[in-house]
């Protein structure tokens, strides 16, 4: 029987305390100095290059990568640290994030000397953004019907054709994108995609925003007209992209982001019920507690997998899959627990400003980085089904 | 504490299990005989006193051995007294009591049932669903009296037992104390009283609980790889892989809070916020993936997962049953939003984020 769940019940070390203080501290000094408000969620803007770079500076990005490329050499587990911390202050770490979580990694592992020496240092320094480029208008959880080509021609290639829902590209300085190189084979329909480093200000490159039901701008569609990019810019195999992904993806899916992004409406919650809640309202707080203490514990878990080496593929999964459900479904739930609050509860009104916005922007959270259909799929696999 | 000894206790009481208590053997026969060879070859390993120090009797196994014994007892859902033994010897060996051969069981077994003990020595009260209570030779007994929380030893035969059956069929009674001279008592040490003993309780059950859910994913997972209809495997369809991946969700979850609880009783005992947390969380989220699971698996094997002849029953009853006992989700739901709405907003997260 191939079926085996594996959770080692992994504590962080001792060091990651000292850490978390300093996290806190930072992020007391930030919301003091009016950075951001983190009671209000989707107010001011996702990303703010100065606070970034005053991240960078503390070393708190890219701190597991090698110190020649700017990085601290710390643990995943102390990354994972930083990462809850930042992410339950709703701090504004959009423009470093995906660098700092899936970018850098793929730089370290595929791109040449000379660009890990380039750009690794100032993704650290809080400098870089990264935007992903996977979805393409006929092609989303289906990554590899992929057509946006990368032509080649002396020296380097030319992509023409777009790219869709891809997050940052309005601010990035670079992409990450999959290119078609070569069709699919009849054996192997993964087969000819390639992985290519894209300048944003490459000429040829046209970003055009579209606008979310929650009204924010985080997605862009991105037009490529013959834009060059250097033969050193194809990060791996060329046609062979589909052997690289399995451990980013782990470590993508596992994260402190995958259940915590509505987290705020949960705290602000026992703030409204005050410190003597009704039979009911407890016992709805205990369960989301257990939930949620449950799917960290998960989360850490993977951590400490990913830390010791391993390629927790499935459990990484698991923890997106149960991760994202539960956190599209708390506002609604909390909603419930907060039905029959008095209508003279202080924190009423944030609440409600909370919920409206955690309510609307649930739906994409199941969605982004892998639908549940496609993570359950994955399991399946991982269970011996396919 | 070492991975190695863990794997050999396991691993020992595993082989036992397969070979005395495989559920599909032990679901076809007709009377209780394979009970005694069991228990037996059990109690020559040590096994069911695990939790009891060496000179008072027992085998001084690591609390986490037991608890890895625990996961393998669920994983054959295993119908004799192993878990409730292990644990009335834990309870017995706080006090620094010795532990008597045989099995037993402990009471109270859920968390409103208050047993008195008098000045006298003498115990009185109601202590309801407990598991075994006609199968045990002695019970485990957490009674609270003037000078605080007590623990005994009792003969099952100077108590009154009211017997009755749980969901999966096992006894279960209600054991009635009437001026019960113990054995032998002591005063529990300090930190340790009813709630503790339900929160050692709750964590018994979720490893088990997780252990059942484990094989019940391992049965779901074979099935649907060799039954076949619409001229293939029904695994192949789309419908039940995602049924089977959600079934893994719940394993994982299960898998994974309850070994951190247990992990952290190892490590710290009953007392404190941590434990509290972890425990709760596991007794709560573990109660839900039973209840997902169960449905999950029967809903993949179909029709003969329904009969009384296959063997699936064995696992899901008991799950559901096991959620009953040392305070059902909903208890520890209402105690830990209590105690998270006491400490305030502001403390919810540093609670969670420390373990």
């Amino acid at each position: 029987m191939s079926v085996s769940l594996r959770f080692d019940p992994i504590r962080l070390p001792s060091e990651c305390e000292a850490l978390r203080a300093d996290v806190r501290a930072f992020l007391a000094e930030e919301i003091a100095a009016g950075t951001f408000d983190p009671h209000r969620p989707g107010h001011g803007d996702s990303h703010n290059r100065e606070f970034s770079r005053r991240i960078g500076a503390k070393g708190w990005i890219g701190m597991t990568w090698p110190k020649q490329y700017g990085g601290q050499e710390r643990s995943y587990l102390e990354r994972y640290v930083v990462t809850e911390e930042f992410r339950v202050a709703n701090a504004p770490v959009r423009l470093h994030f995906v660098a700092d979580r899936q970018s850098g990694p793929v730089l370290l592992k595929y791109a040449p000397e000379h660009i890990k020496a380039d750009i690794l240092p100032r993704i650290c320094r809080g400098e870089l953004c990264f935007a992903i480029g996977m979805s393409e208008p006929g092609s989303g959880s289906d990554l590899f019907a992929a057509k946006t080509k990368a032509s080649k021609v002396d020296g380097g290639w030319r992509i023409n054709g777009s790219k869709i829902w891809t997050s940052n590209a309005h601010i990035a300085d670079y992409m990450l994108g999959l290119f078609r190189t070569s069709p699919p084979t009849k054996e192997n329909r993964r087969h000819g995609l390639t992985q290519f480093l894209v300048d944003m200000k490459s000429p040829g490159i046209t970003v055009n925003p579209i606008y979310q039901m929650t009204g924010q701008h985080d997605f862009n569609e991105v037009v490529f007209d013959d834009v060059f990019v250097p033969d050193d810019h194809a990060m791996g195999e060329i046609d062979g992209a589909w052997k690289q992904a399995t451990s980013e993806l782990a470590y993508e899916r596992s994260g402190p982001e995958r259940f915590l992004e509505t987290f705020y409406v949960l705290t602000e919650l026992i703030r409204a019920l005050g410190p003597e809640p009704d039979i009911r309202s407890a016992e709805g707080l205990g369960r989301l507690a257990a939930q949620l203490h449950t799917l960290r514990r998960m989360s850490v878990s993977v951590a400490g997998m990913l830390q010791a080496g391993r390629e927790p593929v499935v459990e990484g999964s698991i923890v997106k899959d149960l991760g994202t459900i539960w956190e599209q479904k708390l506002p609604n739930r909390v909603r419930e627990l907060a039905a029959f609050l008095t209508p003279e509860t202080g924190n009423r009104a944030t609440l409600e400003e909370q919920l409206a916005f955690a309510i609307t922007v649930a739906p994409k959270l199941t969605i982004q980085g892998g639908t549940t259909e496609i993570l359950r799929g994955i399991i399946a696999r991982g269970l011996g089904l396919r | 504490m070492t991975g190695d000894s863990d794997h050999i206790v396991a691993e020992t009481a595993a082989r036992i299990f397969a070979d005395l208590a495989d559920p599909r053997t032990v679901n076809r026969s007709e009377d209780a005989a394979w009970k005694g060879p069991l228990w037996t070859a059990l109690a020559e390993t040590g096994l069911p006193l695990a939790w009891v120090p060496e000179e008072r009797g027992g085998s001084g196994a690591t609390i986490a051995d037991g608890f890895s014994v625990l996961a393998a007892a669920g994983r054959f859902a295993l119908v004799v007294p192993l878990a409730e033994t292990l644990t009335a010897g834990w309870l017995l060996a706080q006090a620094g009591l010795d532990a008597p051969p045989g099995p037993m069981t402990l009471a109270p077994a859920r968390p409103h049932d208050r047993i008195a003990i008098g000045a006298d020595g003498r115990i009185d009260g109601r202590a309801t669903g407990v598991p075994f209570a006609s199968d045990a030779d002695h019970l485990a007994v957490l009674a609270e009296g003037s000078r605080g929380a007590e623990i005994a030893l009792v003969r099952r035969n100077d108590c009154r037992i009211e017997a009755g059956r749980d969901l999966a069929g096992d006894a279960r009674g209600c054991v009635v104390f009437e001026g019960v001279a113990p054995m032998f008592r002591a005063p529990a040490p300090d930190g340790l009283d009813r709630s503790g003993l339900m929160l050692m309780g709750a964590v018994v059950r979720a490893v088990q609980t997780a252990g059942a859910l484990e094989a019940v994913l391992a049965m779901s997972v074979a099935y649907a790889n060799e039954r076949v209809a619409f001229e293939k495997p029904i695994g192949k369809f789309q419908a039940v892989q995602q049924n089977l991946a959600r079934l893994a969700g719940e394993v994982a979850a299960a898998v994974a809070v309850s070994g951190s609880a247990a992990d952290t009783l190892a490590q710290g005992g009953v007392t404190g916020d941590a434990a509290f947390l972890e425990a709760a969380s596991a007794k709560i989220r573990c109660a839900e993936a039973a209840a997902e699971g169960s449905a999950i698996a029967h809903q993949v094997f179909g029709a003969i997962g329904f009969t009384k002849e296959h063997a699936l029953h064995r696992y899901t009853l008991r799950m559901l049953s096991w959620r009953d006992d040392f305070g059902d989700e909903n208890y520890w739901a209402a105690e830990l939003g209590r105690r998270i709405a006491r400490r305030g907003a502001d403390e919810f997260w540093p609670l969670v984020a420390s373990r």
